[in-house]
């Protein structure tokens, strides 16, 4: 193999390294993802791009779960994708451990992916019909003998499936005899082999039966706590995301349009998309359900190849006004709640942002 | 939602049973569906009863497996057959029962008196037909109607759901819609005969939340218009609580409890439906271990004997193992009875009562 370029041997270097609890572990500055639309068959000529992932900043800390939610579309799952660096990046940088890896191969891409691991949504698609559970869980440590010697091999993998809640003798059997629930123990298994420091949960609970689900979420937890993981944990089920998440990512149409603290996003959004989708999802409890007041937004999301002038969300929202048109609201604690101390003061982008309580008054009856 | 009320004409109460009456729209009667594979016989709906009434919503709840599909598509007669087969029961529908009647005479009532909406709107339509001839089917095969007054009918109906542009729109293809606008579609093509029952098999599930409250809305508005009779097949507990007004939870093939919607979610009288709304995560459980029913739903291969919930009940004793229990009525503490209230679990008692 050639020898590793300065680049590749820096990123290599900081692999190692140790991130306290607490600091920033990956770290994504205007993040992009464009996807051309090109015309023509022999002559190609490109017309436009679906922007899938349109310039995306956020710190992801150490030990923390961040949990990102939007409609299909809104790009969360490319941002995943891009995360990971299984699609190349259009424009910015994601930092790890300060080290930009958005552009790197080879070697170091390698070494990152030990650290940087992905659960899948669907556990029916993305485990190989064909291998054994022992094979699947045991692959990662093809590609990187270090980790497990290949006398230990056999061990290491039911212990894993002993972490994950799986009876070890399992270890010959096919994906087919397992139902949905234990199959996504099995893609954790998959993910946790390599030790990872961060894991990228693209809606790893959004197949299963809803019984199951609270197990998938309790190992989740678990894990994390016993091999101080951070997770990025992409749903659209918002409240699997307010139990799990430290933070929370609000995006449309390729932005993060309100990042905070759970708290801060469910009980103060300010971004009329956050108060929006909150108000729109059905709370378990029939309670007041005559006199809860719904946002309800007209229309669908917008294509993301031509995504409307200024903010992306005035074709939808009920305050827009000429200015959100002309002006993109950027993300940063808006003017109205500078210096404040509320909870309300987190990064919101929007013109006309403004505390509201969509929520509150249910939530209330449930917390009882 | 931009849908002002029509007058209801002469022509939407055709055919309606006189609604004075207190007799039921649609009444189950253990209802017994297997499927015969080669790996056996899968029980799949086990003596299911059930009512519905003019204006009124049943929601049907359960996981995947439980049997609230199938039973449904064995009330629609849409049931593939084989492998499925009806082995009991009645499914009486204006007091007539529909497993006694043939292919032809069932095809005449599914449409025009009952209708159903699926779950996956872009596979449910037919991707090399316009919309507007799609929806304009409906007239033309039961209403014996011309192409052209039929595509006059269809752009009004998809007007009546909400879609904009509907001239131009009646013309276009199912792909070129979004999942909100193609489910609307969908409940437009069940509601184009004007049946007296509709029974939505999770209609809002592929939905985003924002287009999801949407298609629900509509959905409750047009019910109430023309007073239908309407099964909500659903497997989450939010949708069931905003909508329904009663409910019945199914687990392997069994209604395991019934009860009006209130009721339901402040105590309900079965383990497995608290053990549900317990693995909903709550806002002071922030941060601790979330509840979760152990084990798995069961094979209906192998069904457990007793009470089929008994391997991962929490109450479970030994009768749970060798008897299977009927459905109680519930009353309350003092014996009164609870309205509308059953539960099939030799335990109601202890679960409800504490």
């Amino acid at each position: 193999m050639a020898e590793p370029t300065a680049t590749e041997a820096a990123i290599e270097a900081v692999m190692d390294k140790r991130v306290e609890r607490g600091e920033p572990i990956l770290q994504v500055r205007d993040l992009e993802k464009h996807f051309p639309l090109t015309q023509g068959i022999l002559i190609k000529k490109q017309i436009g791009a679906v922007k899938a992932v349109d310039g995306v900043s956020f710190d992801l800390y150490q030990g923390e779960t961040l949990g990102i939610v939007g409609e299909s579309g809104c790009g969360k799952s490319t941002l995943a994708k891009v995360l990971m660096n299984l699609e190349p990046a259009t424009g910015g940088q994601v930092l790890y451990k300060g080290e930009d890896i958005s552009k790197v191969s080879g070697r170091a891409l390698k070494a990152i992916r030990r650290n940087i691991q992905m659960v899948f949504q669907d556990p029916y698609t993305s485990l190989n019909p064909r291998m054994t559970v022992g094979d699947i869980i045991g692959e990662p440590f093809e590609i990187h003998p270090e980790v497990a010697p290949k006398g230990d091999r056999r061990k290491a993998v039911q212990d894993l499936l002993d972490v994950v809640g799986l009876n070890p003798e399992y270890i010959n059997r096919y994906p087919h005899q397992f139902s949905g629930g234990q199959r996504q123990r099995i893609g954790i298994a998959r993910g946790l082999a390599l030790k990872p420091e961060v894991i990228i949960c693209d809606e790893p609970v959004s197949a299963l039966d809803v019984s199951v689900q609270a197990q998938v979420i309790n190992l989740l937890e678990k894990l994390q706590d016993e091999f101080n993981l951070s997770y990025m944990f992409i749903a659209h089920d918002l409240s699997i995301v307010r139990h799990i998440s430290d933070r929370v990512g609000v995006m449309y149409l390729g932005k993060m349009v309100e990042i905070g603290s759970d708290e801060e996003i469910y009980e103060h959004p300010t971004h009329p998309y956050t108060q929006a989708l909150l108000s729109a999802v059905p709370v378990p409890n029939p309670e007041g359900r005559e006199g809860r007041e719904r946002i309800l937004l007209s229309g669908d999301i917008p294509s993301p190849a031509n995504p409307p002038s200024g903010c992306r969300f005035r074709t939808r929202c009920f305050k827009a006004q000429e200015k959100c048109s002309v002006e993109e609201p950027l993300l940063a604690i808006p003017q109205v709640f500078r210096g404040e101390d509320t909870p309300a003061a987190h990064e919101s982008a929007c013109h006309f942002a403004e505390d509201v309580d969509v929520v509150g008054a249910t939530n209330g009856d449930q917390a009882e | 939602m931009g849908i002002e009320a029509t007058e209801v004409t002469a022509d939407h109460t055709r055919g309606r049973t006189s609604d004075s009456g207190d007799a039921p729209l649609l009444q189950v009667r253990d209802l017994q569906v297997e499927f015969r594979t080669r790996d056996g016989v899968a029980k799949a709906v086990n003596g299911v009863n059930y009512s519905v009434r003019a204006g009124e919503t049943l929601a049907i709840l359960g996981e995947s497996g439980s049997g609230k599909s199938v039973s449904s598509q064995a009330v629609m007669g849409i049931l593939d057959s084989p492998p499925g087969f009806v082995t009991g029961g009645e499914i009486l529908f204006k007091g007539q029962d529909l497993l006694k009647l043939n292919n032809e005479q069932r095809r005449k009532i599914r449409g025009s008196q009952m209708a159903m909406i699926f779950q996956d709107a872009l596979s449910s339509l037919n991707p090399v037909h316009t919309v507007g001839m799609q929806l304009g089917e409906m007239y033309r095969v039961h209403r014996g109607m011309s192409k052209k007054d039929a595509k006059v009918k269809a752009i009004e109906l998809m007007e009546r759901v909400g879609i904009p542009a509907a001239k131009e729109r009646v013309n276009q293809y199912p792909h070129q819609f979004s999942g909100g606008m193609r489910q609307r579609i969908m409940i437009a093509m069940a509601l184009a005969l004007e049946p007296d029952l509709i029974i939505a098999d999770e209609p809002t599930t592929a939905l985003d939340v924002t287009v999801q409250a949407q298609v629900m809305e509509l959905l409750a508005d047009l019910q109430r218009e023309y007073n239908m009779g309407l099964i909500l097949i659903t497997h989450d507990l939010g949708v069931v609580a905003d909508v329904a007004d009663k409910i019945a939870v199914m687990y392997a093939g069994r209604i395991v409890e019934t009860a009006p919607v209130h009721e339901l979610y402040q105590r309900p009288a079965h383990p497995y439906t608290r053990g549900l709304l317990d693995s909903i995560p709550r806002l002071d459980q922030k941060g601790q271990e979330l509840y979760a029913i152990k084990g798995l739903p069961p094979n209906l291969l192998r069904i457990p004997s007793g009470c089929a919930f008994n391997p991962r009940c929490p109450m479970a004793q030994e009768v749970c193992r060798s008897e299977v229990p009927p459905l109680h009525a519930v009353t309350e503490a003092d014996g009164t009875p609870v309205e509308g209230r059953g539960s099939a679990c030799h335990f109601w008692k202890e679960t409800i009562h504490g």
